[in-house]
């Protein structure tokens, strides 16, 4: 009796223990030797919640949707209080760290190319401020602030701050296969729920 | 027929007011779950699934909960608005920004030290010390920001 060939089934009807029929939804995106990531997933947000959050989708989305989820997944899993959220917390930590830090220096920057210190003799830099030169670097700060807070990051700002003004189209234009390549090894969130601000839970509960 | 007195109950919680079940005192989602915000557990339903939500509760301490239920209902909402990406969408523009921004620090704070090196060897010159001032190894006086590059937190994450 010839045997029909059996492919193997996807990782989600092996862990569901279930026939993978052709027409399975999971195949394409829980490849059978990522056991891992069907298994996250499967904890955090149930099977049967994927499958309509699937079928809701578009064919060419699912696989950045499943992706996404299974990274929320993965990062829920390592911090069950936290979860993304404690990686967003992180990052407009850094962000706002990186910001003063760049005003800092640019306002410095300015003071030596204001003066054209190079090839000028003995000038020690507190001595730039008062030289006028502080009206210069002022509209320079100011500048480098406005073009600090692109509408994108305040939008996160607010989103995060109740998630009433979230938008997500300005966010959709990204090739999320290769960024989530990028955050595969982003740090323990962990660190974010404990952040020296002592902001721990950066959504207010609406 | 005598009407029976009812001892005083509490409201349900939104979520067994939306599950239509019997809120009990140790219901572990009323703590969060307040009924005059129905939409939170809604969403938090939808995405998550009630039990998910209640095995994650139980796993952590009751002083967490707060902040995970929060957590979740923020993620829910996320992916409500965008199915595709949720939160992580907005990870991933945030870490494209603290690149950029620590490129731009790394560059400005490059031209900061061409100038100080200049302004300490002229300085050196006019006390009669010669050119050459060598590496850079002074404090002028302005923080360099510490790069990012590296993750501050690793946790030998894979």
């Amino acid at each position: 009796m010839a045997s029909s060939s059996t492919t193997s089934p996807c990782a989600a009807c092996k862990f569901l223990r279930r026939k993978c029929l052709p027409e399975c939804v999971f195949a394409p995106y829980f490849p059978p030797d990522q056991p891992q990531k069907f298994a996250n997933v499967h904890k955090v947000f149930g099977a049967s919640n994927v499958t309509k959050l699937l079928n809701e989708l578009q064919p060419h989305q699912r696989e950045d949707a499943v992706n996404s989820l299974a990274y929320e997944a993965d990062m829920r899993l390592r911090d069950p209080v936290y979860g993304c959220v404690g990686v967003i917390s992180l990052l407009q930590h850094q962000l706002r760290q990186l910001q003063m830090d760049l005003s800092c220096a640019k306002s410095e920057l300015s003071k030596y190319q204001n003066l054209g210190i190079s090839g000028h003799g003995l000038l020690h830099h507190q001595g730039i401020n008062l030289l006028g030169a502080g009206a210069a670097s002022a509209r320079d700060h100011h500048h480098f602030h406005h073009q600090l807070f692109p509408v994108t990051n305040q939008q996160m700002i607010r989103a995060f701050d109740g998630a009433s003004g979230y938008d997500a189209s300005s966010l959709l234009a990204m090739n999320m296969s290769a960024s989530i390549g990028q955050l595969s090894g982003f740090p323990q969130s962990r660190a974010a729920g404990t952040a020296p601000d002592g902001r721990r839970t950066p959504v207010e509960p609406s | 027929m005598a009407s029976s007195s009812s001892t005083y109950s509490n409201p349900p919680c939104a979520a067994c007011k939306f599950l239509r079940r019997k809120c009990l005192s140790g219901c572990i989602f009323a703590p969060y779950f307040p009924p005059e915000e129905p939409t939170k557990f809604a969403n938090v339903h939808k995405i998550f699934g009630a039990s998910n939500v209640s095995k994650l509760l139980n796993e952590i301490l009751p002083h967490q909960r707060e902040d995970a239920v929060n957590s979740l209902a923020y993620e829910a909402e996320a992916r409500l608005k965008d199915p595709v990406y949720g939160c992580v969408g907005a990870i991933s523009v945030l870490q494209r920004q603290v690149i950029q921004l620590q490129k731009e620090l790394d560059a400005t704070n490059a031209d900061l030290m061409r100038y100080t090196n200049q302004n300490y060897g002229q300085q050196r010159r006019n006390m009669g010390y010669g050119s050459g001032v060598g590496s850079y190894n002074s404090n002028p006086g302005y923080s360099v920001a510490y790069s990012y590059g590296e993750n501050p937190a690793a946790h030998g994450t894979n």
